[in-house]
């Protein structure tokens, strides 16, 4: 599953250790903004470690420093041994970035006997550059898995101020969707800063599944379990796919393509979206997907 | 590795654990305190020493403050305060 992922200070004994047991469906080992400079190195060989003798039960995303630091080959050098499934990369705001990220994993996968492309990229959108880029960063090659919508320091980008509301990210919430869409990968939502907030947590969620995300990043683990079930189909949803897909079934067998369904026009797009949440479904039940 | 000055890794929180490596002119001692000590004295004294032959530390005096590192979090922290004190950043062997 890919509904939420939960940040956790890679140097944080405590929180690496126990980050397998909460509700997220994957977790972000940081090495970027939760840790000093003066303790990368500690919170990169705790990262390594965890990546080699944890069994987390779930996918393990590390975020690199960026790669306007000196830190992000050392970064890579150190986590990716450890076989983490994504390396979260920060301040993307081209193609080229990501070509100069994957230069250097592809040399530490092969120095380590791994395939090359084994470990997968999400490309951190959070600057007005990497927002128009989004979709030259989401095609520019095969590793790049997912978009990550940052809104804290786009926000500062674009000289804004970020509110509950998030009216000043509906641009950029298009826009990452649409290019992650129309390169056919994922696409996640900002983080909701206003940690004990949680009803604004709750609508916050609502606006992402509705702009189209597959999910949202969390920064306490009590949004991971909220945005699990905010980007979990609803039972009104589960229902309403079965049955559209019953009603065109029948509907074809009648040589019908275009019918109604609880007074709705479906169609061929109707299906498509019955059979999403029919995938989600069964991937939840730890099926295939179809 | 060689040690050539003195350094330390980790915290005092709980789940953690601090080490403090320094030089020594003749081999390895350890000294252990540790908030489950009677249980697992010399499993944690194995685990450092496993890191220590890892990082090739043949001369090192090593003092670990555990309060409930799991094995992971006690090699990581060992192995970068050896890092720290033989001015080594490299994570692999």
């Amino acid at each position: 599953m890919k509904r939420s992922m939960l940040f956790t200070p890679a140097n944080n004994a405590g929180n690496v250790m126990n980050a397998g047991a909460l509700a997220s469906d994957r977790i972000i080992l940081d090495l970027e903004d939760s840790v000093s400079p003066l303790e990368k190195d500690a919170a990169r060989m705790l990262a390594y470690y965890a990546l080699k003798y944890m069994d987390y039960e779930k996918e393990v995303v590390v975020r690199i420093n960026a790669i306007t630091t000196p830190f992000w080959k050392d970064d890579i050098s150190a986590v990716v041994p450890g076989l983490p499934q994504f390396l979260m990369v920060p301040k993307i705001n081209c193609a080229d970035d990501i070509r100069i990220i994957d230069e250097y994993v592809c040399e530490v996968e092969a120095k380590h006997g791994i395939e090359v492309g084994t470990v997968k990229l999400i490309a951190l959108i959070e600057t007005a550059l990497g927002v128009e880029n989004a979709f030259e960063i989401a095609t520019s090659h095969a590793r790049v898995s997912a978009l990550f919508l940052g809104a804290a320091d786009l926000s500062s980008d674009v000289h804004s101020v970020r509110t509950p509301k998030g009216e000043e990210i509906a641009y950029a919430r298009s826009r990452v969707v649409y290019a992650a869409r129309a390169a056919g990968i994922d696409a996640y939502d900002t983080p909701w800063p206003f940690i004990h907030d949680m009803e604004g947590a709750e609508a916050d969620a609502m606006t992402a599944k509705q702009f189209g995300f597959t999910g949202k990043v969390a920064i306490y683990p009590a949004h991971a379990e909220l945005f699990n079930r905010i980007f979990s189909p609803s039972q009104q949803e589960i229902e309403y796919a079965f049955g559209v897909i019953e009603a065109l079934a029948e509907g074809e067998q009648q040589g019908k393509g275009v019918l109604t369904y609880n007074g709705e026009m479906i169609d061929a797009p109707s299906l498509l979206r019955a059979q999403q949440i029919v995938d989600m479904v069964n991937e939840m039940k730890g099926g295939r997907q179809a | 590795m060689n040690i050539i000055k003195a350094a330390s890794a980790g915290t005092y929180e709980s789940s953690d654990a601090f080490v403090e490596i320094a030089p020594c002119e003749q081999g390895v001692s350890i000294t252990l305190e540790s908030v489950v000590e009677k249980q697992f004295k010399k499993q944690i004294q194995a685990t450092i020493m496993d890191v220590l032959r890892a990082c090739d530390v043949a001369h090192a005096v090593v003092r670990v403050k555990d309060f409930g590192a799991i094995d992971c979090v006690l090699r990581a922290r060992v192995h970068t305060a050896i890092c720290r004190a033989a001015d080594e950043k490299k994570v692999q062997s």
